[in-house]
């Protein structure tokens, strides 16, 4: 039923992102572009945060990483199509490194220790001018062709981007499916247990980092081609702070979560930036907004329905153990 | 060799600045769980504080007496109350996530309902240079030095002579059995608060002056003093002193000598090694993985 559910709204979705553009201008089809590319680089952190139960506040680094491979492999001529699988292959490697001090320590310390990686990362491509550009950036980043059909409008690139988004979301459906999905969840609820029943803690631990990772290297690799000129600011570790909030907004371990938290940690502020008196604001009402979330809803928006559920079996459990006592005393 | 000196002398200066907002960072971990990611804005609002305050005309002393006063009521209760209190039985993440959201408030909120520009702050100092035996040190260095050393020092003084400060410890090691005892931990931890929040404000008073006031002063400096607080040992108060002192002097040393663009690796690095090695920290107690 879930499952059904699922297929059907994913449909309508499907639809309404394919329908959408041609009522956008072209700035509102760049937002949308902007909003996908987030969310295939959040569902990776949801993948590592909220399946596997890390810590991680480093993954705009993944994003940077991707985004400069796939900049820095177009500039010296190699195809956009050679240049995405590339970063998301060195991202998985990066990954997995970053997932070592994973097995050595956990919840903050983890936390803190990626947070660390982000900021070397950033130090790098800031510094590093003679291949980053260090912040004068990279600038004219082509948009690539797809079977000579040119992909350079805004319309063209954000169907590459909403047909990759897909494909990216279908593969962590079947990946979340399948043995390893439910070992990743098993070292989230204990991993202690998960140990004892012979599932490998090291290795699990270590694939979840690294596939997050592969994701937001996709990701970095669509946003270069999509703003076309990267310098260091997207990928600062307040960027990766704001990407553990999306998830932890849109809800952690819920598949759908990262399409919201990526909707209200960076298509909303893009969009409200020009607008005079709300711009300046959005940031500290999102702060204060994250603060009262953790304080009503800690597990997110998109537990608002399994809090309903829950709420409503308690009631009818109760009200049954009511009807039952009842019927107990009149007989 | 007397540049070398003079590095390390202007790098326990800012060690020793670490070393305040480090040491409200373990208090708080171990008297309620808390980590606080808010630590820097907690530097950050005082510095405006103290500086709306001198704007109506108080001098810099009465100013600061004033933020404490506001910083513990604010910083100290309202944190408690507001964010902690009803976060705590979650867990640790909620509150961190919660603290992470609050510093991303103050800060944007200071930048969009104050200002996004750098105001200068006074220094408790006369700006005089003194040559010992070849060595040329500032005033300001060795004055923020020495006040700090001795506020941490106050500090622990505070927590292992008096009797309050004791009971705030058996709260930090055992909460139950510190009931037991019949100690008011609500009290306690309230007193942990306090002590953050003041340490925060005396923080401001020594680091202004050079960062100047700014809404985004305090990004740095939170992560800094974390970072000191893990390297020194997170359950061991003396290790927030030892962590500071070693992150300000690293840090120095690698800008002089290495590259200034790398600077704000080297407290990372140093980290990295202590917990990949030393996970407790360098002076802390190790403790057991609980099933």
């Amino acid at each position: 039923m879930k499952t059904r559910c699922l297929i059907l709204f994913t449909a309508i979705a499907a639809a309404a992102l394919l329908a959408a553009p041609h009522f956008l201008k072209s700035y509102g089809i760049y937002l949308l572009s902007y909003w996908l590319i987030y969310t295939i680089a959040t569902m990776g952190l949801n993948l590592t945060v909220g399946y596997a139960g890390q810590k991680s506040l480093g993954h705009a680094a993944f994003l940077g990483i991707g985004a400069y491979t796939v900049a820095i492999l177009l500039k010296a001529g190699v195809s956009f199509w050679l240049g995405l699988p590339a970063a998301a292959l060195l991202c998985f490697a990066v990954g997995l490194v970053l997932g070592f001090p994973a097995l050595r320590v956990q919840t903050i310390y983890l936390a803190f220790a990626t947070l660390g990686f982000n900021t070397a990362v950033w130090l790098l491509i800031r510094n590093e001018e003679w291949l980053t550009g260090g912040t004068f950036g990279i600038n004219n980043i082509a948009r690539p062709e797809f079977f000579g059909y040119s992909l350079e409008g805004n319309l063209a690139y954000y169907h590459l981007v909403l047909g990759i988004t897909v494909l990216m979301g279908l593969k962590l459906w079947i990946l979340l499916r399948s043995p390893w999905g439910k070992a990743f969840t098993a070292l989230r609820d204990n991993a202690i247990r998960a140990e004892s029943l012979g599932i490998s803690v090291r290795g699990y631990t270590l694939l979840s980092f690294a596939i997050g990772a592969a994701y937001a290297g996709v990701a970095g690799g669509l946003f270069a081609s999509l703003v076309q000129f990267i310098e260091p600011g997207p990928f600062t570790v307040a960027a990766s702070i704001m990407m553990y909030l999306m998830v932890v907004v849109g809800g952690p371990g819920y598949f759908l979560g990262p399409v919201l938290g990526a909707a209200v940690g960076v298509v909303l502020p893009e969009w409200l930036r020009d607008v005079p008196g709300v711009a300046n604001w959005y940031l500290p009402a999102f702060g204060a907004a994250v603060v009262v979330l953790m304080v009503w809803l800690p597990d997110g928006l998109l537990s608002i329905p399994d809090r309903l559920k829950a709420r409503r079996e308690a009631r009818e459990a109760s009200a049954a153990r009511t009807a039952a006592a009842r019927k107990e005393v009149l007989q | 060799m007397t540049d070398f000196l003079q590095l390390v002398l202007s790098g326990l200066a800012t060690g020793s600045i670490y070393a305040l907002a480090a040491l409200g960072f373990t208090l708080l971990w171990q008297a309620s769980g808390t980590i606080n990611f808010a630590q820097g804005e907690f530097v950050m609002l005082p510095a405006f504080a103290m500086l709306a305050c001198m704007s109506f005309g108080a001098p810099l002393g009465l100013a600061f007496v004033v933020t404490v006063l506001l910083a513990v009521v604010v910083l100290g209760w309202g944190f408690k109350r507001g964010v902690v209190d009803p976060l705590m039985r979650f867990g640790m993440m909620p509150i961190v996530v919660a603290t992470i959201g609050l510093s991303i408030a103050l800060r944007n909120g200071v930048r969009a309902g104050f200002s996004a520009e750098a105001h200068p702050f006074p220094s408790l100092f006369a700006d005089k240079l003194f040559n010992i035996a070849g060595v040329t040190v500032t005033l300001a260095d060795v004055g923020t030095f020495g006040l700090a050393v001795a506020i941490v020092l106050a500090t622990q003084a505070f927590l292992a002579r008096t009797v309050t400060g004791r009971a705030m410890q058996a709260v930090a090691q055992n909460t139950e059995s510190a009931q037991v005892l019949g100690i008011d931990v609500p009290r306690m931890v309230f007193y942990t608060f306090a002590i953050n929040a003041a340490l925060a404000v005396a923080a401001a008073l020594l680091v202004t002056p050079t960062y100047l006031a700014k809404f985004d002063m305090g990004e740095g400096l939170g992560t800094k003093a974390f970072f000191a607080a893990i390297i020194g040992g997170f359950n061991n108060s003396r290790g927030a002193l030892v962590g500071g002192l070693i992150v300000g002097v690293a840090e120095n040393l690698a800008s002089a000598y290495i590259s200034p663009a790398y600077k704000d690796a080297v407290a990372l690095l140093i980290f990295m090694v202590v917990i990949l090695f030393k996970p407790q920290g360098l002076l802390g107690r190790k403790e057991e993985r609980k099933v």
